[in-house]
């Protein structure tokens, strides 16, 4: 694996997303030490915003993935890339894309990312039934 | 009914707002009245990108609201008017001739000088005495998050009662 640093990013969504984003990849690879999750339980678009930014500062992530497009995490992360546009946010993060990011082997997070995404969307599949034999 | 919710919420365009009622409601427009989102095209974008494509927005300052008002009421397209204050609501009641029937609290969260009311709703004493003043002139003000919750009316929710 590369630098830790590069896997360095925030989850952040409705209720307990992330919580539950950070429990699966824990389960799944053993650690989400690099993972940092926010919730918009209770918050106001400002608060939402202050989480966020401390959850960057507090972890030296560049990277910060959400869940809904319209969501109020997606609305101040956004907020946030304008301020600092080295930011990469990322909207509709899956388990598969998270994964992707935390396992990656680019030496930088935004590549990381990018990668993460093309993962992510090539693993939402309809799953068709079996043909009868 | 054209205009189908008055909705107070700090947090403006987000997922309650287009999925949670959107859907439900077949909202085809969010009217979001706003002075300062009204004067910034970078915060029109931010919004704008976070509704689906067959979703429309006007974004329009408390004085152009209030004088578009009857015309929107009017209009057949389903549509929610969302405002991120009491006092920004108030406002609009007020300027447009008290033609607003309903309210929805739908977001009102922690902020200097607030005390918590409901698990979603905080209040400074002004906002109440803004709330109770629009009450008193007829307008009936329920706190719902989510079309799924039970609407609460406004004397429980400043009772402290709204989540029992």
């Amino acid at each position: 694996m590369n630098d830790v640093r590069a896997r360095r990013a925030v989850v952040a969504g409705h209720a307990q997303f992330a919580d539950g984003m950070l429990s699966a990849v824990r389960q799944i690879v053993g650690d989400a030490g690099t993972l940092v999750g926010v919730t918009n339980s209770g918050a106001s678009g400002e608060e939402i915003e202050r989480r966020l930014r401390d959850a960057l500062a507090d972890s030296g992530a560049s990277v910060i993935f959400t869940d809904l497009p319209a969501g109020s995490c997606t609305m101040a992360a956004r907020r946030l890339q304008r301020a600092d546009p080295s930011l990469t946010v990322v909207v509709g993060a899956n388990v598969p894309a998270i994964l992707d990011f935390v396992m990656g082997e680019d030496a930088e997070a935004g590549a990381l990312a990018s990668r993460a995404v093309d993962r992510g969307r090539t693993a939402l599949v309809l799953v068709q039934p079996p043909t009868p034999r | 009914m054209p205009i189908e919710l008055y909705r107070i919420d700090d947090r403006l365009i987000h997922g309650q707002v287009v999925v949670g009622w959107g859907q439900p409601l077949d909202l085809q427009r969010i009217i979001l009245v706003d002075d300062e989102v009204a004067a910034s095209e970078w915060e029109q974008e931010l919004y704008r990108m976070g509704v689906p494509p067959e979703m429309d927005v006007h974004f329009l300052d408390v004085a152009t609201a209030a004088a578009q008002l009857p015309a929107l009421q009017r209009d057949l397209a389903r549509s929610i008017v969302l405002v991120g204050s009491v006092a920004t609501m108030a406002a609009l009641v007020a300027d447009s001739g008290n033609t607003v029937p309903t309210i929805n609290l739908g977001g009102v969260h922690h902020a200097a000088g607030r005390t918590q009311r409901m698990r979603y709703v905080f209040l400074t004493d002004d906002e109440e005495q803004q709330l109770r003043a629009l009450a008193s002139r007829g307008v009936t003000i329920t706190a719902q998050d989510v079309p799924a919750a039970r609407p609460i009316p406004l004397e429980q929710v400043l009772d402290g009662r709204g989540d029992g």
